[in-house]
């Protein structure tokens, strides 16, 4: 499995270069524009978001949301064309490799890209105040088990598939609606009363919650234990399903 | 699966590189392979020769224990592939029919990712990988990516990435399918050095020619099942006659009354859409006496007869359907 995990990282080694301006630039002005220019705003007109600053409360939001929507994107295109179109899974499994090994390399790595990210991300956030917590180190391994839990169940369905014509609706329909509305820029208790309870069904809440548990300092051990069991068992049951799947289709 | 009763059938002579019985597999309700069996020594070259949808490629597929069978027994390198998969995997090579090279990585790194799926330490790797891409005369395109290379050279580099684990079996289904005539004999003088060296070889083609430069034996497919077994030599000895009469029709000929003027010249005769074949032992007797009933010396043609006259005798259709 960490023979995969091998190629995938040579493969990003080649493009660093091309990802490295997007990872580093893009949370600057995504936390300028959110944390700063829009938390000016906040604290004008609201003062605090549930004790913290807009900036403190929207950069790990952004950080474990930017990370899942990667993680997302990584687990569906790449996976048919691995399958379909460029064929090298194939490859793979006529090694000693099983397609189940193949799966978990997959999801590892995609975790781990995830977590590289995420530095940048924390990084930047951290050079602009808003990690007031040495904790906050510890939303790199939730932002990684987050995307865990969104790369395996998306791994584990797109292998199955015989074109790319679901995806853009994924996107659309599921990992946007929760990139938004997922704790990750404003508290879920600004969401109308029924909504509220849907939040627990969102992968994403329970990293965001653990992410900024970590930044700021603020948490309780059961929720954080909470969390941590709801993203565990997504990306174990998820998993299952995926070495099946991934099984299936690469030596029926 | 019992293991004593494999030891009893290899312990008479040297035990089989890979064996079947009654071997099958089934898509839903599908048969592509309905129960065969056959037997590969090692060191020879072994070909299954058949037509598109055959069953050749399913077959290859269980061997390389890449697809479950749905019935029978098969046993490779004296393991069973449902229990030792992947330990087989580590001592075969396999070049498929379509390439599967990693279109991300340069030729370089597509060799040297490969040895690591087999665990291969990183400085053995690298030996070999060079080794390997002079084997196959890449040398000079180490670092090209994958995408910008001929097809010859895609397949060349398949072959190198099949042997990066130095396999005792290696297995090419379809191998020059698609290739230019110098890509596929340079193709066949790596195989032919490679069994020299010991690897047995089991490929699967719709090439007459290559059936009969390459292997020591070789089955017959059809339709899922085998019909006939033997060295291409035997084969031809056994099921056609020495040589054919090739005679061509003029356009506006009726194949069925043709037929029926020339069958008595030859033991057999079959009709093409353009052709009438006529099977005889002494070619040249044949295409004389055929000269009396009126076709023009341009249009009869003797040759020896072929693994496509077998085919054709065996199933009554062409090997390219």
């Amino acid at each position: 499995m960490f023979r995969v995990v091998e190629r995938e990282t040579r493969v990003y080694l080649a493009l660093w270069r091309g990802i490295a301006f997007t990872t580093f630039v893009q949370p600057a002005l995504y936390l300028g524009a959110m944390g700063v220019g829009l938390g000016g705003l906040v604290k004008a007109h609201t003062g605090s978001v549930d004790g913290l600053t807009y900036l403190d409360f929207v950069a790990p939001g952004l950080l474990v949301a930017t990370a899942v929507q990667l993680a997302a994107s990584e687990s569906m295109w790449p996976v048919l064309g691995g399958v379909k179109w460029m064929r090298q899974f194939h490859g793979v499994v006529a090694t000693p490799i099983r397609p189940g090994e193949l799966y978990a390399g997959f999801v590892l790595f995609t975790a781990i890209r995830a977590m590289f990210g995420s530095v940048a991300f924390l990084l930047i956030a951290a050079l602009l105040g808003a990690v007031p917590s040495a904790w906050g180190l510890l939303a790199i391994p939730a932002a990684g088990l987050c995307s865990a839990a969104f790369g395996a169940p998306l791994a584990a369905y797109s292998i199955g598939l015989d074109s790319d014509v679901a995806f853009p609706m994924i996107m659309r329909l599921a990992i946007l609606p929760l990139f938004l509305f997922s704790g990750t820029f404003f508290p879920i208790s600004q969401l109308p009363h029924g909504l509220r309870g849907l939040a627990v069904f969102s992968p994403l809440w329970h990293g965001v919650e653990l992410a900024r548990a970590a930044t700021t300092g603020h948490f309780g051990a059961a929720a954080v234990v909470a969390h941590l069991a709801v993203l565990v068992a997504v990306v174990g049951v998820s998993g299952a399903i995926g070495v099946r799947t991934f099984t299936k289709r690469l030596s029926s | 699966m019992p293991a004593g009763r494999w030891q009893l059938a290899s312990s008479v002579v040297t035990a089989p590189m890979i064996e079947a019985r009654a071997l099958e597999k089934r898509f839903g309700s599908f048969v592509a392979v309905a129960g065969i069996d056959f037997s590969i020594q090692p060191g020879e070259a072994f070909g299954f020769l058949g037509p598109n949808g055959a069953g050749k490629t399913s077959t290859m597929r269980m061997i390389g224990c890449v697809s479950p069978r749905s019935g029978g027994e098969l046993c490779v390198l004296g393991l069973d592939p449902v229990h030792d998969g992947p330990r087989i995997r580590s001592r075969i090579g396999v070049v498929p029919q379509e390439d599967n090279l990693d279109t991300e990585l340069t030729v370089w790194d597509n060799l040297m990712i490969y040895g690591r799926y087999f665990d291969l330490p990183r400085a053995e790797i690298r030996e070999r990988a060079a080794e390997l891409l002079e084997f196959v005369q890449l040398g000079d395109r180490r670092n090209s990516k994958v995408d910008p290379l001929s097809g010859g050279m895609k397949r060349r580099l398949t072959i190198a990435r099949s042997l990066i684990n130095r396999p005792e079996l290696l297995l090419l289904d379809e191998p020059t399918t698609g290739l230019d005539p110098q890509a596929r004999h340079l193709l066949w003088d790596r195989l032919y050095q490679l069994k020299r060296n010991g690897v047995t070889l089991v490929l699967t083609t719709h090439y007459m020619d290559e059936a009969e430069q390459l292997c020591d034996r070789l089955v017959v497919m059809d339709n899922a099942r085998i019909v006939a077994e033997g060295s291409p030599r035997q084969l031809i000895a056994d099921n056609v006659t020495r040589e054919v009469v090739e005679i061509r029709l003029a356009i506006d000929a009726d194949p069925e009354s043709e037929v029926a003027r020339l069958k008595r010249y030859g033991d057999r005769v079959e009709a093409l859409a353009d052709r009438i074949l006529l099977y005889t032992d002494d070619g040249d007797a044949t295409a004389h006496s055929v000269q009396g009933e009126g076709f023009d010396a341009g249009s009869v043609l003797v040759r020896r007869a072929s693994l496509e006259d077998v085919f054709l005798i065996l199933t009554g259709r062409t090997l390219e359907d």
